[in-house]
C-alpha cells in the first residue's frame, strides 16, 4: 500500500488516494501508542485532589509553594496545587515591580522579613539549585537605599534607624553636609536628616527570582494549573465560644477551577487554601464568604486588599549621578535609582490619596510624570531638569487600605483559608520570609522563626494598625 | 513522584556513571557558566541525559553538590572567637593562611603556606602588631568567610585575584576598610560585576583599583570610565576604555600596542 500519492488520472479511479489516506488513518489510530479518542484529553485539568491548593502563581504563591515542600517532614507528603490565572503574568506585580529590597522599616517584623530575604537572595542557588539547571544570576545591585527627612520626619527617622540597628540592619544616618560630600549631586535644600542602607539593600531582577522559583518549585513536584478559581464549596458548623457565644465556622472543601475561554471546570478536593492573588485577593476572599455580614462584626469584615495603580518612568540623563548612585527616596515621596551602564534611571512616586488612579487597566499616564514626579526629581537632583523619557509602565500594588502592610495567617471564622497577600509594595522583598512564615504555620501550627502575629487577619475586626511609618 | 526505585536499576545506573567519574573534577561545578569543550562536552550532556531519566543520578548529583557547597562553607566558617586570646590581627592572619593566602604584618616579611598548607606559627606572637597587606588569591573566601578578613582593621593591600566565590554581595561588605584600604586588586574573579564594583566607592582612600579580566562585566570600556568618575584620586587599571569601539574608515589602528577592537 506504498502509494506515493500521484494522480495516475485513469478514469473511474480518481478516489483511490482519499481511500488509502482513510486506511492509514484508521491503521494510525488502532495501533498503541497514540492518542486514543475514547477518553479525552484532562492534561491541562488540575488534580482531582490536592493538600494544598495556592490561589495566585506570583512570587508570594510560589514562595509559599516551595517552603512547603521545602519543610514537609516527608518527601512526598505534601500535595500542593498552585492555581494562576494568567501565565504569561502580564499584569501580576511581580513581574512589573522595581524589584527593590531594604530594611528600613519601622516594624521590627518588616525589618527581619527583609534581612531574612536578603540572605535568601544571596544565597539563592543553595535554596533553589536544580540539577542540570544553569545557577541564576539575580542581578543584584548592592548599591543600597538612601531615604530622605524633612524637618518633620527627622525624629522619627532617628527612632527607625535605632530599631533597624537593633534587628541587624546595617543603616547609618547622615547630616545634609555628610550627604553633599559623599553624593555630590544631589542638592540638600529641605533635608533635614537622611538613612543610608550600607549592606543587603538594593534591587535585583524579579523575573529572575520567579523563574527560579518556578523551576524548583516544578522540580519538586507541585502541580501548576492555569485557571480561575471561580468558586468554594464549603461546609458550616455552629459552635459556642468560651464566653457561650454562637460562632460558625466555615471550612473550604473543594475549589472550583475554572479554565481559560471555556466553561469547563474543575473541582478540586482541597483541605487548605493559601489566597496569594495579589491585587485581586479581596475577589478570592468575597468567594469563600468573608465579609458576609453585617457591618461591624467579624463576618462582616471584609478583606482590606484593592489593586492601586502606580506608575514607573524610564528616562536617560546624560549627566546624572554616577554609578555609586543608591535608591533616593526624596521628603516628597518621589524616587528614582540608577538602571544599567547607560545613564539611564527609573523611577516614580506614589500619588496622594484624592489623586489616586483608576485601577482599571494599567494605561500611563505621562502627564503624572511632568507634574507630579519631575519637579521632585530636579528639585533634588539639578542634573534631572534636562531628561527625556524613554518609556513607562504601570503596575499594580496589592494595597492593604488599612494600613498599609501584609496579611499573613489563617482567617478566624474560615478555617482553612490562610491568606499571604496586601504587603502595599513590599511583597517582593518580602516573599522568602512570609513564604516560610506560612508554611510554618499550616505544618506546624504557629510561627517558628519570624513571628508575624501582629499582620494576622483579627487586626481588622479589633481596630488594631500594625502602622508602618516607612512606606514609599 | 520522588520514591526512589532501589536495587537492579540503581546499581547499572551507577556502574555507567562510574568511569566517567575519574575523568571530570567533581560532578557539578559551582558558579556555572564553564563551557565544556571537547569530550567533556560529549560527558556533560551524558551526564545530563542520565539525570534526566534517572531518579537514582539525580539525587546522586544533588547530593554531591550539596556537599561542595557545604565544604566550602566549612572553609568559611568563624575564627571570631580567636580574638579575645590572640588579637584581632592574628585571627584574620590564621584564617586567611588557613584559606592558602598570604598575609603580611607591619615591618615584617610575608608569611606563606606552603605547597602542604603548613605556615609558621610565629605570627601568634604578634598581638599588636596589625597586618598590612593579605594575597587571597585562588582562595575559597565567600560572604561568610569575610567575617574574619574584616577583622583587620588597618589593612592596607588586598588581593582577591580569581577568587571564584566573591561576588557583588562580598564587594558590598568591604567599606569597614575604608579608612586604610589603597590598594584592591579584584582581577580574574568570576562572579563580579559591574554592580558589585559600584559599592566601591565607599574606599574613598583607594589608590590603585585591578578591574582587569572580569567576565561577568558586561561593557568592560564603559566600567572603565564610570568606575574612574567614581573614584578619582584611584587609579583604575586592568581595561583600557578604548576596548569595544570601532575606529572609523580613516583611521587605523598605529601600532600593536593598542587592543584589538571589536
Amino acid at each position: 500500500v506504498a502509494h506515493t500519492g500521484r494522480t495516475v488520472g485513469r478514469l473511474g479511479e480518481g478516489d483511490w488516494d482519499g481511500k488509502v489516506s482513510e486506511i492509514k488513518k484508521k491503521i494510525k489510530s488502532i495501533l498503541p501508542g497514540t492518542s486514543c479518542d475514547l477518553l479525552p484529553d484532562t492534561s491541562h485539568l488540575p488534580p482531582e485532589h490536592s493538600d494544598v491548593v495556592i490561589v495566585g502563581g506570583g512570587v508570594l504563591g510560589l514562595s509559599v509553594a516551595y517552603w512547603l515542600k521545602k519543610l514537609e517532614s516527608r518527601r512526598g507528603g505534601i500535595r500542593v496545587l498552585v492555581v494562576e490565572r494568567d501565565y504569561t503574568y502580564s499584569q501580576a506585580s511581580t513581574g512589573l515591580s522595581v524589584g527593590g529590597i531594604c530594611q528600613q522599616f519601622s516594624l521590627p517584623e518588616n525589618i527581619q522579613l527583609s534581612l531574612f530575604s536578603a540572605s535568601f537572595l544571596r544565597n539563592i542557588n543553595e535554596y533553589l539549585a536544580v540539577t542540570n539547571a544553569p545557577p541564576l544570576d539575580l542581578q543584584f545591585n548592592p548599591s543600597g537605599y538612601l531615604l530622605l527627612a524633612s524637618e518633620k520626619d527627622a525624629a522619627a527617622m532617628e527612632s527607625n534607624v535605632k530599631v533597624q540597628k537593633q534587628e541587624g540592619a546595617k543603616v547609618c544616618l547622615m547630616s545634609p553636609d555628610q550627604l553633599r560630600n559623599k553624593f555630590p549631586w544631589i542638592s540638600t535644600e529641605g533635608v533635614a536628616l537622611a538613612s543610608y542602607g550600607m549592606e543587603n539593600e538594593g534591587w535585583f531582577d524579579p523575573w529572575c527570582l520567579l523563574q527560579g522559583l518556578r523551576q524548583k518549585v516544578e522540580s519538586m513536584g507541585v502541580f501548576f494549573c492555569q485557571g480561575e478559581v471561580t468558586r468554594f464549596v464549603s461546609s458550616s458548623q455552629r459552635m459556642l465560644t468560651t464566653d457561650d457565644e454562637m460562632v460558625i465556622l466555615k471550612r473550604i472543601h473543594e475549589v472550583h477551577v475554572k479554565m481559560d475561554h471555556s466553561l469547563e471546570y474543575q473541582p478540586v478536593e482541597c483541605s487548605i487554601v493559601i489566597n496569594a492573588a495579589g491585587a485581586w485577593s479581596a475577589q478570592i476572599a468575597a468567594l469563600a464568604g468573608i465579609g458576609k455580614g453585617p457591618p461591624g462584626t467579624l463576618q462582616g469584615t471584609k478583606l482590606p486588599v484593592e489593586p492601586r495603580k502606580r506608575y514607573v518612568y524610564v528616562w536617560h540623563c546624560p549627566q546624572g549621578p554616577g554609578l555609586e548612585t543608591p535608591l533616593v527616596a526624596d521628603t516628597s515621596g518621589a524616587y528614582f535609582r540608577r538602571e544599567g551602564l547607560g545613564s539611564n534611571y527609573l523611577g516614580g512616586r506614589s500619588p496622594i490619596e484624592e489623586e489616586e488612579p483608576d485601577p482599571e487597566n494599567l494605561e500611563v499616564d505621562h502627564d503624572f510624570f511632568q507634574e507630579k514626579v519631575w519637579p521632585h526629581l530636579a528639585l533634588r537632583v539639578p542634573a534631572f531638569e534636562t531628561l527625556k523619557v524613554q518609556t513607562a509602565w504601570a503596575g499594580y500594588y496589592d494595597y492593604n487600605t488599612f494600613d498599609q502592610n501584609g496579611v499573613v495567617g489563617p482567617h478566624p471564622l474560615v478555617v482553612n483559608m490562610y491568606f499571604a497577600t496586601g504587603f502595599s509594595g513590599h511583597g517582593l522583598q518580602q516573599a522568602p520570609g512570609v513564604g516560610r512564615a506560612v508554611a510554618e504555620m499550616i505544618l506546624e501550627g504557629s510561627f517558628q522563626t519570624i513571628d508575624l502575629s501582629p499582620f494576622l487577619f483579627n487586626r481588622f475586626y479589633l481596630g488594631e494598625k500594625t502602622q508602618e511609618n516607612n512606606t514609599m | 513522584m520522588w520514591d526512589l526505585v532501589l536495587g537492579d536499576r540503581r546499581i547499572n545506573s551507577l556502574r555507567l556513571v562510574a568511569p566517567m567519574w575519574n575523568g571530570t573534577r567533581g560532578i557539578h561545578r559551582l558558579g556555572g557558566a564553564v563551557v565544556p569543550e571537547g569530550n567533556q562536552k560529549k560527558e556533560r550532556t551524558m551526564l545530563q541525559f542520565l539525570t534526566n531519566h534517572f531518579y537514582d543520578v539525580e539525587a546522586l548529583r544533588g547530593y554531591l553538590l550539596q556537599r561542595e557547597m557545604s565544604k566550602v562553607h566549612m572553609k568559611n566558617r568563624s575564627f571570631t572567637w580567636l580574638e579575645e586570646q590572640h588579637g584581632p590581627y592574628s585571627a584574620g592572619a590564621f584564617f586567611i593562611l588557613k584559606q592558602g593566602g598570604a598575609v603580611k604584618f607591619r615591618d615584617k616579611e610575608w608569611i606563606r603556606p606552603d605547597k602542604y598548607g603548613h605556615f609558621s606559627p610565629e605570627f601568634w606572637n604578634f598581638r599588636e602588631v596589625p597586618v598590612e597587606a593579605v594575597d587571597a588569591s585562588d582562595c575559597e573566601i565567600n560572604y561568610e568567610g569575610l567575617d574574619n578578613l574584616l577583622l583587620l582593621k588597618e589593612l592596607q593591600s588586598l588581593s582577591l585575584q580569581r577568587c571564584p566565590h566573591v561576588d557583588d554581595w562580598c564587594l558590598s561588605r568591604l567599606y569597614p576598610l575604608a579608612d586604610s584600604l589603597q590598594e584592591l586588586s579584584l582581577a580574574g574573579c568570576p562572579r563580579v560585576s559591574e554592580r558589585g564594583l559600584a559599592c566601591l566607592h565607599h574606599l574613598q582612600n583607594l589608590r590603585r583599583l585591578d578591574i582587569s579580566d572580569l567576565p561577568a562585566v558586561s561593557n568592560p570600556g564603559l566600567t572603565q570610565i564610570l568606575v574612574e568618575e567614581m573614584l578619582p584620586n584611584c587609579k583604575v587599571v586592568g581595561v583600557d576604555w578604548a576596548e569595544g569601539l570601532k575606529l572609523g574608515p580613516e583611521e587605523q589602528p598605529q601600532d600593536t600596542a593598542s587592543p584589538a577592537l571589536a
